[in-house]
Formats: structure tokens, C-alpha cells, sequence
């Protein structure tokens, strides 16, 4: 069921998840979304630019974790304002062949703020790999009805 | 190779139509682990009163990206592909982007800044839909800023 404004208040969890990523979901995002920089797949290449290997793309962190707060709303159509600073990379460890995740991302959300008059509910995400936050302010703002 | 500060300012028109698929959508949806039904089910997004496939959230960074493509290729500007970061990301929807959109993006660039050997660039996608009689609806502006690191850096 989508939450209704009234129901919300600031500070409120909204839950989490954890997302696993392989060498291969950042080829299938370059693919998807165009953007094949190869430092997103090859790691000479990665090293060669002075990265400590294969980073996903900001914008596949950015993409995936904003999922939470569509399943939240119940509609992605309800997310009408999105950002994030990129601030760390997700460094994508070569598993290819043996089904373990080459990274692990945990999204957490909860109500940021509350506008009453534009119903509208801004949920504040922290995302996280390594132990440290790779995005930063990373904020949805969803219409509810 | 140094940035043109002159780039502050310029606009880059709106040049091919990009057609708004349902693969698309889901195949985008799929890459970023998208798994609500209005992303894949044309009855589910119909359902929530939507007239096709909701495109996901960070869509339209297709679209944007291609415009900021005419910035960075542009040979005046000074940027190497190669060197880029991308610092931050915006998306705000006028209304959310739907299978059989077809969308156009104006390219801005609001702002150049050096930053150590390298510099800090802002653009704005302005995307709109084209609509019947030669109309344009908008859609979404995006806005990203890319560090275009200098050498050693």
C-alpha cells in the first residue's frame, strides 16, 4: 500500500536493502544507459587512470538505489525531484564465473522534511559501501497522494 | 589541454529526437535493478493511470547525457573524455517520462570554474516532448556538474 501524506512524519524509516553488484550488471548498465567509459569495465584501463579498479557508474548507485523509494510511493511516476553528490566510488571486484557479488551497496532511507501544501515528502537515502557513504545528499521528492 | 572559460553560456540546441521505447524502459529498468511493475506491465502502469511504461527515475541521464555529448565532443571546449568525473546529479520531472514519448533536450552550460589544473563544468538538460502541431511539453530538467581533472590530478 502507498503511504498517504497525513500517515507521515519526519524521521520516519522507510526501510532498506542491500544490492549486489557484479562486473556484469555494470555492463549491462553501460549498455542500457549508454555510457560505456571503460573505467566502468576494464580494469587496465581503470588503473591506468589511476583508479584502484573497476568503479561503478555513479549514475548505476544513483539509479539503483532510488528503487526503495519507488517501491515505497508505490509509483516511481511519485519521485518528481531526485539528486545525489557522487563523493566515493563503489569499487567492483572481479567475481566473473563464481556467483559472489563483487560489491554490496546498503540503502537506507527515512522522511527528511514534509511540505503540506505541495504534499510532497523528501526522503533522505544514505547509501553505502565499504563502510563509507558514496553518495551524499541523495534526495527524493515524492507526491503522495 | 585547458578548459574554454568561454563555454559558460553557451547553449547547445535541441538536435535528434529520442523515441521513448517499452524495451527500453525495461531494459533500463532492469539495469538498475529496477522491479516495480510499472516499469515492465503496460496493465500495472495503466492501472496507476499512466498511459504506458513509467520510465524509472534516473531515465532521462539517457537523454541528458547525449546532449552533454555535443559539449564534450565539442573540439572548442577543451575536454577530455578520458579525465571526467561526475560530481553530482539532478532530475527534476515536470511529469514523469512515458513509453511513446518522444523527447528532445536543450543543452546550457550555467557555469565553469577551474579548479587546481582542471575545472568544475555545470549543465542543464532542458527535455521536453514533442507534441502534435509541432508543440513542446516539458518534461524534465536535469542537471549534472563534471570535474574534468587536470593533469597529475
Amino acid at each position: 500500500m502507498s503511504p498517504t501524506f497525513e500517515e507521515l512524519s519526519v524521521g520516519q524509516d522507510i526501510g532498506g536493502r542491500s544490492i549486489e553488484v557484479t562486473r556484469q550488471d555494470l555492463v549491462k548498465y553501460a549498455g542500457a544507459s549508454g555510457d560505456f567509459n571503460p573505467i566502468h569495465w576494464n580494469e587496465t584501463f581503470a588503473t591506468g587512470v589511476e583508479l584502484p579498479g573497476v568503479i561503478a557508474h555513479g549514475m548505476f548507485t544513483m539509479g539503483a538505489a532510488v528503487q526503495l523509494v519507488s517501491d515505497w510511493a508505490g509509483d516511481p511516476a511519485a519521485v518528481v525531484d531526485y539528486q545525489t553528490r557522487f563523493t566515493k566510488p563503489v569499487l567492483v571486484t572481479d567475481t566473473t564465473g563464481t556467483g559472489d557479488a563483487g560489491a554490496v551497496i546498503d540503502v537506507s532511507g527515512a522522511v527528511g522534511a514534509l511540505d503540506a501544501d505541495a504534499r510532497t515528502a523528501r526522503v533522505d537515502l544514505t547509501v553505502v559501501f565499504g563502510g563509507q557513504k558514496v553518495l551524499m545528499k541523495a534526495q527524493a521528492l515524492v507526491r503522495l497522494a | 589541454m585547458t578548459i574554454n572559460p568561454d563555454l559558460q553560456g553557451r547553449s547547445y540546441p535541441a538536435a535528434e529526437v529520442y523515441d521513448v521505447g517499452r524495451e527500453k524502459i525495461r531494459e533500463f529498468a532492469r539495469a538498475v535493478k529496477a522491479t516495480h511493475p510499472a516499469h515492465f506491465d503496460v496493465d500495472a502502469a495503466q492501472g496507476l493511470g499512466h498511459p504506458d511504461l513509467v520510465a524509472p527515475p534516473t531515465f532521462a541521464i539517457i537523454i541528458a547525457q547525449r546532449a552533454d555529448a555535443q559539449l564534450i565532443e565539442d573540439p572548442e571546449a577543451g575536454i577530455d573524455f578520458f579525465r571526467v568525473v561526475h560530481a553530482d546529479q539532478r532530475f527534476t520531472h515536470h511529469r514523469p517520462i512515458f513509453a511513446g514519448d518522444r523527447l528532445v533536450a536543450e543543452l546550457h552550460v550555467d557555469g565553469v570554474r577551474a579548479m587546481g589544473g582542471g575545472a568544475m563544468i555545470t549543465t542543464r538538460s532542458e527535455i521536453f516532448a514533442l507534441t502534435d502541431g509541432d508543440g513542446r511539453e516539458p518534461v524534465a530538467t536535469t542537471k549534472s556538474s563534471i570535474l574534468v581533472r587536470g593533469e597529475g590530478q
